[in-house]
């Protein structure tokens, strides 16, 4: 089950540079500017990073719903409801870059509190619902008539970390235009990344509005978590492993769930990372199983 | 009802591509996003 693991690292290597390719960028203070940019990535990678080769679905998203027609956007809409479809929060143990970063931050020797959660993990819908959805098509200007992107402004860690230090680094004009909201993202930034360092993946179980978008579609994604009952012996060991507290054995689709595979790993063969084929997903007999 | 919803994400893309929504998602993101770097 190493393998497993390597196989994540290597994925989320991957994907993380195939969503941010220019590095040099980060030297620079640019920012890629090409037709790649009409595409958002399913992760939350924020398209003001110079490293960025492509869109933050949830800053296009709100691109839209603050814009002149307070519309929401389809193609976005599209992407978020294929994406959570097939692969559900898989994108976020796998494919999202933030996570790729709490899963380094997490590695920093600090004492660890494993905490459910409760009650904390509703506050990404609320996130999703007011500074995504919301407070950008009631909170307008009174010229302009047009909205701002709460989210981005007064919350994405990613934007803070990987977009505003490397820019502001390496220009001078933009940096002597920082005041109290950059306190204030940096500060946002900096809690979260001191919290994510203490309980695993923090942010994306607390505030990420994508998570929160993905989680909706843990439960019927094509890609899916399984437990064969004949084979558990309710051990409890997986629920000992999770990073994220739930227990996957009885709840092996948690909406938390980011098939990080820890559980796969100490489980004796019960639980197991499967893919429902395409003739499965599209088969009525396999909505009667469910 | 899953294999509908797949099927409606795909329509909503296409859709979301014929009104041109990517390029108005490029011409913001072409530009550093003030908001997003806390500057705003």
């Amino acid at each position: 089950m190493l393998k497993l693991i390597k196989t994540r690292l290597f994925a989320q290597t991957v994907f993380f540079f195939l969503q941010n390719p220019f590095i040099k960028n980060f030297f620079t203070g640019e920012i890629y500017r090409g037709s790649a940019k009409r595409v958002c990535t399913p992760g939350l990678n924020c398209y003001s990073c110079p490293a960025a080769a492509m869109s933050c679905p949830i800053g296009a998203a709100q691109l839209f719903f603050a814009g002149a027609k307070h519309s929401i956007s389809l193609f976005v809409t599209g992407i978020l409801l294929t994406a959570g479809m097939v692969f559900g929060r898989f994108i976020c143990g796998y494919v999202c870059p933030m996570g790729f970063f709490q899963d380094f931050i997490y590695k920093i020797k600090t004492p660890k509190l494993r905490l459910k959660l409760k009650i904390a993990r509703y506050v990404k819908y609320v996130v999703l619902a007011v500074f995504v959805i919301v407070l950008p098509m009631l909170i307008l200007h009174p010229l302009s008539g047009l909205g701002e992107a709460w989210f981005c402004k007064y919350i994405c860690p990613m934007g803070t970390i990987f977009a505003a230090f490397p820019i502001l680094a390496s220009n001078e004009a933009l940096r002597s235009l920082t005041g109290g909201l950059f306190a204030w993202k940096t500060a946002v930034a900096l809690a979260i990344i001191g919290t994510s360092a203490v309980i695993y993946r923090f942010f994306c179980r607390v505030i990420c509005p994508l998570g929160a978008v993905y989680s909706l579609f843990n439960g019927v994604a094509l890609v899916r978590m399984g437990c064969d009952r004949r084979k558990c012996t309710s051990c409890n060991r997986c629920e000992k492993v999770c990073n994220i507290c739930i227990t996957p054995a009885t709840q092996p689709n948690s909406p938390e769930c980011m098939r990080c595979g820890n559980c796969v790993r100490e489980c004796g063969g019960a639980l197991k990372i499967e893919s429902k084929s395409a003739y499965d997903y599209f088969s009525r007999n396999n909505e009667r199983s469910h | 009802m899953r294999a509908a919803f797949l099927i409606i994400g795909i329509v909503l893309i296409i859709c979301g591509v014929v009104q041109g929504e990517p390029d108005e998602i490029m011409r913001k993101a072409v530009t550093v996003c003030l908001e997003c770097i806390g500057i705003g």
